[in-house]
């Protein structure tokens, strides 16, 4: 037996227990739940098995003429597209003010920014629903004082997905800004004097220097945030429970609710599939358009 | 949790006569339901109860994962809106045969009773029971020229006007919030609505009787007698309700020890209790059948112990001790005629409503079919779709969601017909 061979089966055996774990806990349940999305599998199935129909299509048609599904779909693209952007500008902006040379106490700075994220979301959601409590709350408190009316930030329909936007970026943007962080400390400084010496002031050098070197950073830290922002889930699931009005259901709330609220676990794993399916195409796109540049 | 409670089943199986009785209780219940076992350990030193206390927001899940993953309590609380579920799933063990000689249906409030019995079959025995009523501000009702609450929907709506007037621009007669179905709910079953139709099969809201009640509603909240609002956007409640940001709430009787509690000193003598009005007068105006449910589990291996826990907490003295420790209402009728509830004219009041109150569809389904009552209705009241349309869409979506009940019963009714 060749020595390549040899190793090949050395291969074959110290990878076959990670295989078969992530069979076992990653695969097969994939499976499954593709499989559950074509049935109506739901509490009458829990008594007893032969309850469960295969229904074809049907759960993926019911799903999307429903309004509550599209409410959903909206509301998720709503937080991603508006939140996942501006968690990463301000995790970059933070990143950039922390690792500016001479400031002071930059260690304490970047403990203080990476608090939230370490901090836990429920502790952290009542906290917040103090600050954003209608009559008594802080932050209409100071809108008050300057002179902009109270908004009920959790009550009102239009206000609700801002509110949890602001939440989510805060509570986020720390970890994003540590590899931002980690990205600049990467970029050699003789760059920034040689351009100095070149006349290039603060945002010739960003433009040029800065925002090329991060690229890296910013393909990670755009994707993971994406997925990540998709899955919006304990931020209206402690703070709102999906209202106003349904206006901060996000899909992977609908998902919970159809599953372990209603047990309607067929239609629940319909979600699933086509939650999958968005985050898919938006990667796809976000790895197209970073390779296109 | 679970493999602990199995695991202190074995130590106690241990000791060779002692049953031990896995009982699940939810949330404060759960505390209190320990003091009143002590008594019943003592009278029957061969049964040791060993009670686990569940959270109220994880109860349903873990009921049905103990269900599924065939580790069942012997004995458990059940709301009784869950006992038709548990039922579907043959989790239940029917109490038909138990009760012969040993309970008897007519000392329970008949609506609270109706909730445990699943198509004829008894499934659990009613625990403590809930209803909603009208809670009111006697003095905005006075000055607004009303000695007591009237008991009819015409009497009524005039008396939310008269207070409006009082009230002024800012101030509300009634507290309806729209994100709670069981207004609507209430009004639709008072003008003789079954709410859904043949069998439970398929929705019957745009049917006259629940779009008169609907009509009602919405109106309340056009003529400005009761503000668009949620609950999570009155912020106090009770501060509200003093200060007079609305004079009449339907809500429950666990707001009774708080309203006492919360309310300041002044206000002590200027709310009262009413029962619900109906769209003719008092004795239409039904109530929702609430409560809790005690229930065997047919996996149980030891029913026979855990119907004695289910007697024992039966018993009229046992029902007064429970009330006295945390203000639940007895089931028992008996236990209405003991002093410590007969004193206060608040909770008396709560005897009279339940002898009106009707269940809610007795299905699984049915919890989810009240959000999307509670979604639609929203809509109509947000002022953005009249009642009519809005009831059509709800019954168009009802009858989807009941689609997998229909298919049961037929393919049931099929087997039926099969020699």
């Amino acid at each position: 037996m060749s020595l390549e061979r040899e190793q090949a089966k050395a291969a074959r055996w110290f990878l076959t227990p990670a295989l078969l774990l992530i069979g076992m806990f990653f695969f097969l349940p994939v499976v499954a739940g593709l499989l559950l999305s074509f049935t109506d599998f739901d509490i009458y199935a829990v008594a007893s098995p032969d309850r469960v129909r295969f229904v074809g299509w049907r759960n993926y048609a019911d799903l999307l003429e429903s309004d509550t599904f599209w409410s959903a779909v909206r509301n998720t693209l709503y937080f991603v597209l508006v939140g996942a952007p501006l968690s990463v500008l301000v995790s970059l902006a933070t990143a950039l003010l922390v690792n500016t040379p001479g400031v002071k106490l930059q260690g304490l700075f970047r403990t203080i920014y990476f608090a939230p994220v370490v901090t836990p979301l429920v502790a952290v959601a009542i906290v917040w629903r103090y600050l954003y409590h209608p009559r008594y709350g802080l932050l209409n408190h100071w809108m008050e004082a300057v002179g902009i009316d109270a908004i009920d930030w959790l009550g009102d329909p239009r206000w609700s997905m801002p509110a949890i936007i602001l939440l989510a970026v805060w509570k986020n943007f720390g970890y994003n800004m540590i590899i931002f962080v980690a990205g600049l400390q990467a970029i050699p400084r003789e760059l920034y004097e040689a351009a100095s010496v070149d006349g290039a002031g603060p945002w010739w050098r960003f433009r040029y220097i800065t925002a090329p070197s991060l690229g890296p950073a910013f393909l990670f830290v755009g994707i993971t945030t994406m997925v990540g922002f998709f899955q919006l889930f304990a931020e209206p699931y402690v703070m709102t429970q999906g209202g106003p009005l349904g206006s901060t259901r996000s899909l992977l709330l609908l998902m919970y609710e159809e599953g372990f609220r209603w047990w309607r676990l067929g239609v629940a794993s319909t979600v699933a599939v086509l939650l999958f399916g968005f985050t898919l195409a938006g990667t796809l796109l976000q790895l197209r358009f970073s390779r296109g540049r | 949790m679970l493999f602990g409670a199995g695991a202190l089943g074995c130590v106690g199986g241990g000791s060779e006569e002692t049953t031990v009785v896995r009982f699940w209780a939810m949330g404060r219940e759960g505390e209190v339901v320990e003091e009143l076992l002590e008594e019943f350990e003592r009278q029957h030193p061969r049964i040791r109860v060993d009670v686990q206390q569940l959270p109220w927001s994880a109860a349903h899940e873990k009921l049905l994962t103990a269900f599924v993953g065939r580790s069942t309590p012997d004995l458990a609380q059940l709301g009784n809106t869950w006992v038709s579920e548990f039922a579907a799933l043959e989790a239940l063990e029917p109490l038909d045969e138990w009760i012969e000689g040993a309970l008897e249906p007519e000392s329970y409030f008949a609506g609270i009773w109706d909730t445990n019995v699943i198509d004829d079959v008894l499934f659990g025995i009613p625990w403590y029971v809930d209803t909603r009523m009208l809670f009111y501000r006697k003095d905005l009702l006075a000055q607004a020229g009303h000695a007591t609450m009237p008991g009819s929907w015409p009497g009524w709506r005039q008396a939310m006007e008269d207070v409006k007037e009082i009230q002024g621009p800012d101030r509300y007669a009634i507290l309806l919030p729209v994100n709670e179905w069981t207004q609507a709910v209430i009004l639709g079953l008072q003008a003789g609505s079954g709410l859904l139709a043949d069998n439970n099969t398929r929705g019957a809201f745009a049917e006259p009787p629940f779009r008169r009640a609907l009509q009602f509603y919405v109106d309340l909240f056009r003529a400005g007698l009761a503000p668009p609002v949620s609950n999570n956007e009155v912020a106090n409640l009770y501060q509200e309700f003093a200060r007079g940001y609305f004079a009449m709430y339907i809500t429950g009787p666990w707001n009774l020890g708080e309203f006492e509690r919360r309310l300041p000193a002044s206000m002590a003598d200027q709310w009262g209790v009413a029962p619900l009005p109906g769209p003719n007068g008092r004795s239409d105006g039904v109530s929702l059948a609430g409560g809790a449910s005690l229930v065997m589990f047919r996996s149980s291996e030891h029913k026979a112990a855990a119907w004695e826990v289910v007697r024992f907490l039966s018993a009229p003295k046992q029902q007064v001790r429970f009330f006295e420790l945390m203000g639940n209402l007895p089931a028992r009728r008996e236990a209405w005629q003991d002093s410590s509830l007969t004193r206060d004219s608040r909770v008396a009041a709560f005897a009279d409503q339940l002898d009106r109150v009707v269940a809610t569809p007795k299905i699984p389904e049915w919890e989810l079919i009240a959000t999307r009552v509670q979604e639609h209705v929203e809509h109509a009241l947000r002022g953005t779709t009249p009642v009519d349309s809005v009831l059509v869409r709800l019954d168009a979506e009802v009858s989807k969601l009941l689609e997998k009940r229909r298919w049961l019963l037929a393919r049931s009714q099929a087997d039926a017909g099969r020699p």
